[in-house]
């Protein structure tokens, strides 16, 4: 059985290469603090299982502290380009990079149908363990496939995603941390709040404003959570089920679907979600952290308002 | 506590994130400040909300394993993948027979990127997999044929920008329409819940309007962004 811990264990190994090598660079300007981030983080992806709770939320606070310190500006970057380069033939560049996410995409469909002598091959006790372990083996042939073609140097690899990771810097962290903070406000009832909230803007009830309020409530509280699928319970059962389904006679299936896909508008345009919008920023090296929010933005509302009228027309029983 | 609803003091998290984001302190200390406001006002210790933020971070962890494809797309850009995925999109033509246009480029990435995940083959793009090696190099290359001479920086931020948001919209408006996807499932687990039995094709089809709404809506400010690109604005 191959548990999530062993996927997180090969993140870890990358992390504390790279601490390895930042810590090692003696042209890496603060060079020891920066490695400290990078090895708190293969601590928490080797052992954090085994850590307790408390101590994690310390690993938390170290990780953010050394990040607010300002010390991982200016780190080296994806190293400078040589005037004489000549880029690799085309295929043995193009191979490789469609190989991961053909594997990914093959080994997360056919993984979870793996049994050995009975047992299945993932543990099957974690739900996006097949895309992950997909991920990490898309990962693994990519790299064999292209260190086999392109003949580079061993150390290449952790080199180079010590590059990118340092030209993302500290935003290589956010996303984690929203997913972190989405639950903590969850535990702390930010959810019922703004669903109460929600509720009492509700004027009086008839078929528009329910759609309205259930719609524009799903999008406000993705906003929020980062999340739609923190959102849609929430909504569901306070404005979605009682009052379109129940008073209105609404249909379940239309107003679930539309309504997931109106908590989606709302994704498109929040900093929470930050492994679609923020961190594409980071990779793409934009100046404008939210760029890819602006640019998402307007597509966000025309299609917020078209769901809206979708559902208007669509939920309701025909006279 | 109050009598008339749900304690509303916990909001404060969220404010604190939305004036800390606006001020631009570090959004990882302005994250930490907002977890412990909000768990605070909830009346939680000090020590379990570091526990309760500790145990969230640590079951997050999935999120960051997108980072393992970092030692792969940087090998790959060290060998000139950008510099050939440049080159490749010269060869494309668009419909007029003409260099292919930015928009023309992500409108063809966005059809392929929500067809194949509407047949649940999400993992077939991403943001690190696919915009970042190939999509927005050659999304650039594309606008450099159409500036002149090339892209100012603005312009090249708004088209990669662009190339990453189509994947977004591309996946968030296909996906649903797989009957095994997620959120479709999430769905049924809530009807079901509220004493709602419901197929979950049933609900797929019903992510097909708002998944062709998505296509003409965001396709028809694609091709908004070539005019826009051509009149050299940013």
């Amino acid at each position: 059985m191959i548990p999530l811990d062993a996927v997180y264990a090969l993140a870890g190994l990358l992390f504390m290469g790279v601490a390895l090598a930042v810590g090692l660079d003696p042209g890496e300007r603060r060079g020891m603090v920066r490695a400290g981030f990078y090895f708190l983080l293969a601590v928490s992806f080797l052992l954090g299982g085994q850590l307790g709770d408390a101590a994690n939320g310390a690993l938390v606070l170290g990780l953010v502290g050394l990040a607010a310190s300002g010390a991982l500006e200016g780190g080296k970057g994806e190293g400078d380009v040589r005037p004489d380069f000549q880029p690799a033939p085309a295929w043995k560049l193009f191979v490789p990079a469609l190989t991961l996410p053909v594997v990914a995409m093959v080994a997360s469909l056919v993984l979870p149908q793996v049994r050995i002598g009975g047992a299945p091959l993932l543990s099957p006790v974690a739900k996006s363990l097949p895309a992950m372990a997909g991920l990490a083996l898309g990962v693994l042939a990519a790299l064999a496939l292209a260190m086999g073609l392109l003949r580079r140097p061993l150390t290449d690899p952790v080199q180079s995603a010590r590059g990118l990771l340092q030209a993302v810097g500290w935003a290589a962290l956010l996303p984690q941390l929203l997913a972190a903070l989405g639950a903590v406000f969850a535990l702390s009832g930010v959810g019922t709040a703004v669903s109460h909230l929600v509720a009492t803007a509700l004027p009086s009830p008839d078929r528009l404003s329910v759609v309205l309020v259930y719609c524009l409530g799903m999008a406000l509280f993705t906003i929020v959570m980062g999340n739609a699928f923190a959102a849609f319970p929430v909504m569901t059962a306070g404005i979605g089920l009682p009052l379109i389904v129940g008073r209105f006679h609404g249909d379940p299936a239309v107003m679930g679907a539309i309504g997931m896909l109106s908590g989606f508008c709302g994704t498109l345009v929040t900093p929470m979600a930050a492994n679609f919008n923020l961190v594409p920023a980071a990779l793409l090296q934009l100046r404008d952290r939210y760029g890819v929010i602006r640019a998402q933005a307007p597509t966000a509302a025309l299609l917020l308002a078209g769901n809206t009228a979708l559902m208007y027309f669509l939920v309701f029983p025909k006279p | 506590m109050h009598a008339h609803g749900p304690d509303l003091w916990p909001l404060i998290g969220v404010g604190v994130l939305v004036a800390g984001f606006m001020v631009r302190l570090n959004p990882l200390a302005v994250v930490v400040a907002a977890a412990f406001s909000s768990g605070l006002a909830a009346g939680l210790a000090p020590l379990q909300v570091l526990a309760a933020l500790g145990k969230a971070f640590n079951d997050n962890r999935y999120v960051s394993l997108i980072w393992l494809v970092t030692p792969v797309v940087g090998v790959l850009e060290r060998a000139g993948l950008r510099d050939r995925a440049r080159e490749a999109v010269a060869r494309f033509r668009g419909p007029g027979g003409g260099a292919m246009t930015v928009g023309q480029l992500l409108l063809s990435y966005f059809m392929v990127r929500q067809v194949t995940a509407a047949l649940g083959l999400t993992a077939l793009g991403g943001q690190a997999q696919m915009v970042r090696p190939l999509i927005a190099p050659m999304a650039e290359a594309a606008g450099d044929a159409m500036a002149d001479p090339r892209l100012t920086p603005d312009q090249r931020d708004l088209v990669r920008a662009h190339a990453a948001a189509t994947d977004n919209v591309a996946v968030f408006f296909g996906e649903d329409i797989f009957i095994a996807f997620g959120s479709v499932l999430l769905i049924r687990g809530v009807l079901a819940g509220g004493g709602h039995e419901v197929s979950p094709l049933a609900i797929s089809v019903w992510a097909l309007p708002t998944a062709a709404l998505a296509l003409l809506i965001h396709g028809a400010r694609l091709l908004a962004l070539d005019r826009r690109l051509r009149r050299g604005g940013r």
